[in-house]
């Protein structure tokens, strides 16, 4: 759509722009505030220039977390994606099936973060939960609490139940908005079931494939609070997320400087991967006509 | 490549017309064209609900028991069923408030975020203006931020304008990243409602504010149903700032589940029932809502 150049439009844009100010820059500026200080209590600050920072990046603690959270990221991903557009590709696509399926797999998306865990906490006990139950009894060694391996499959699963519905959901409206002329094309043309969704279906959901990865490696990149419900970081340091082990640095010891100079460091990652992410997205969009 | 008698076979619902017309309609029949994955197809989506259901219902399971029983045996079914659970949470204020509090701050929140995100949506949807694309970027980003960031500054900040364990406190913080959403999604549906409509308007003399009430907003009704959804629910899940933020008066259900489980020891049967209750508004929601999420997908701006 052409759209005419007014510059009276910041009128409009101002309410939004106040509020999201309020809500994100006076913290922001107040992290970067506490990064450059150092503090002794009574509310005295000191400047301490980039030694936070430089403390930060040489800790091994920040690249544990950090690593553990990328590997994590990418298990979830190579598992929700291929997962999520096997199950939109064998949904029915009429009839009454279709507000069932997208009821009850929205289901897991509107639980609330904490619930979430507790769910797969209680599901995963050993004594009395279904899982670990099910699982002891067919003489598998399982114990999420003590084991970091199972603390692992635990919150892999967990994710994997949680979103998988979204990437699903995405892709399914992604499928549902090509034109039957194109499947009718391709059976004129005798078109394997491979090649229709090689060469039809996985293009025309490149998109929403797109936004699907993007939420999903943000999301899991911020993730705090079921594995938090669930391991509490453990057994050990072994589900410490960077997220977890923020939160324990700034409000569990409140050591200010070194929280707030690791939030700066894992925003500006965050910041990187949506510009990178958006970037992309956006070409992709200059070819359609939207 | 396709045989016709199974063609007509996995058409149970069509009858009459109904096939003609369904293999020149757009976005359906699709079925229709896959006739070798019909036996099976139905089968993944099944398993995968089946997969999702198992965890709930064990949660559902173990609220109907009492915690006698939920240590002592293992059973698919309550064995001795109770509704004791769900009475202690109803008649209890310090568990029922919970509900209250969550529900008061998430739709001030919604409120708040369809008020400003509808005329900046329709901003960026109409106009070009100085350092627009910087200012949707910006805006996205602050989607992009981890709340375990802002969690410490939004104590500060809050506690020094004395909003702190106030609905108000937390229906702010959550705007961090739902005026994101809404402005996105509102944007798209905007720009899907031609300029004409805008122009004819002014052309008759509506002022803005008339305009955008009376046309503009009707026209994008499924939008604006889209964007609520989207704010209960990121609002409804949230417990990082929800909780950081509020410490009694204000404080959201799934906050004080936390606190009870550490608190009473297990008490797995009332935690169970809690847990099943937060799951009911957002089945509600869903339900009501169902056919815009598709629609607020399709657009592929989530």
């Amino acid at each position: 759509m052409d759209r005419n150049w007014n510059n009276k439009a910041w009128f409009l844009v101002l309410p939004m722009l106040v509020l999201v100010a309020f809500s994100a820059i006076i913290p922001l500026m107040t992290v970067v505030n506490y990064s450059v200080q150092d503090t002794f209590g009574n509310n005295q600050f000191f400047w301490a220039g980039l030694e936070w920072f430089e403390e930060v990046l040489h800790s091994n603690r920040f690249w544990q977390a950090l690593g553990r959270n990328l590997i994590f990221s990418g298990i979830i991903l190579a598992i929700e994606v291929p997962l999520g557009i096997l199950i939109a590709l064998n949904m029915p696509k009429k009839g009454v099936g279709v507000a069932v399926c997208l009821v009850l797999m929205s289901l897991p998306l509107l639980i609330p973060w904490n619930v979430v865990g507790t769910i797969w906490q209680v599901f995963g006990r050993v004594d009395i939960g279904l899982l670990g139950y099910a699982l002891a009894s067919l003489g598998i060694d399982y114990n999420y609490v003590q084991d970091p391996f199972d603390a692992w499959v635990t919150v892999v699963l967990m994710d994997v139940w949680h979103w998988t519905s979204l990437v699903v959901l995405l892709c399914y409206a992604g499928l549902v908005s090509i034109p039957d002329a194109y499947y009718q094309a391709a059976k004129i043309d005798g078109a394997s079931r491979w090649s229709v969704f090689r060469f039809i279906q996985l293009p025309k959901m490149q998109r929403v494939l797109l936004i699907a990865v993007l939420l999903r490696f943000m999301d899991s990149f911020m993730i705090y609070t079921e594995p938090f419900v669930v391991t509490g970081g453990g057994p050990g340091n072994s589900t410490t997320f960077l997220s977890i082990d923020l939160v324990k640095i700034a409000i569990g010891q409140f050591d200010l400087g070194p929280a707030a100079a690791m939030s700066l460091i894992y925003f500006l990652i965050v910041l990187l991967m949506s510009w990178v992410f958006y970037t992309v997205m956006t070409n992709l969009g200059q070819g359609d006509q939207r | 490549m396709s045989n016709p008698a199974m063609d007509a076979s996995i058409r149970p619902a069509a009858s009459g017309p109904a096939p003609a017309q369904q293999n020149y309609s757009v976005g359906t029949g699709v079925v229709s064209r896959r006739p070798r994955t019909f036996g099976f197809s139905w089968l993944i989506p099944t398993i995968y609900i089946l997969f999702l259901l198992l965890p709930i219902y064990w949660l559902v399971n173990m609220s109907f028991k009492t915690n006698q029983e939920i240590t002592a045996s293992f059973s698919l079914f309550p064995k001795a069923f109770t509704w004791h659970n769900y009475r202690l949470i109803f008649t209890d204020p310090s568990w029922y408030s919970g509900y209250i509090n969550s529900i008061i701050y998430v739709a001030l929140n919604t409120v708040i975020s369809l008020l400003v995100a509808l005329p900046a949506a329709y901003a960026f949807s109409r106009y070009r203006f100085l350092g627009d694309k910087h200012l949707f970027f910006w805006l996205l980003t602050n989607r992009m931020a981890p709340p375990a960031v802002f969690a410490l500054p939004f104590f500060q900040l809050y506690s020094s304008f004395g909003l702190i364990d106030t609905h108000i406190a937390v229906a702010l913080a959550h705007c961090l990243f739902n005026v994101p959403l809404a402005v996105w999604i509102l944007e798209g549906f905007m720009s899907g409602v031609p300029k004409e409509i805008d122009e004819t308007a002014y052309i008759d003399g509506y002022s803005f504010p008339r305009f955008f009430i009376k046309i503009f907003m009707p026209l994008i009704a499924s939008g604006i149903g889209v964007v609520a959804f989207f704010c209960f629910m990121f609002s409804w899940v949230e417990l990082l700032l929800a909780r950081t933020l509020t410490t009694t008066d204000a404080k959201p259900i799934s906050a004080i589940m936390t606190r009870t489980v550490s608190a009473s020891g297990m008490d797995w049967g009332v935690l169970a029932a809690a847990g099943v209750l937060t799951i009911i508004p957002g089945a509600l929601v869903i339900y009501f809502v169902r056919n815009y999420i598709a629609k607020g997908f399709a657009l592929g701006r989530v």
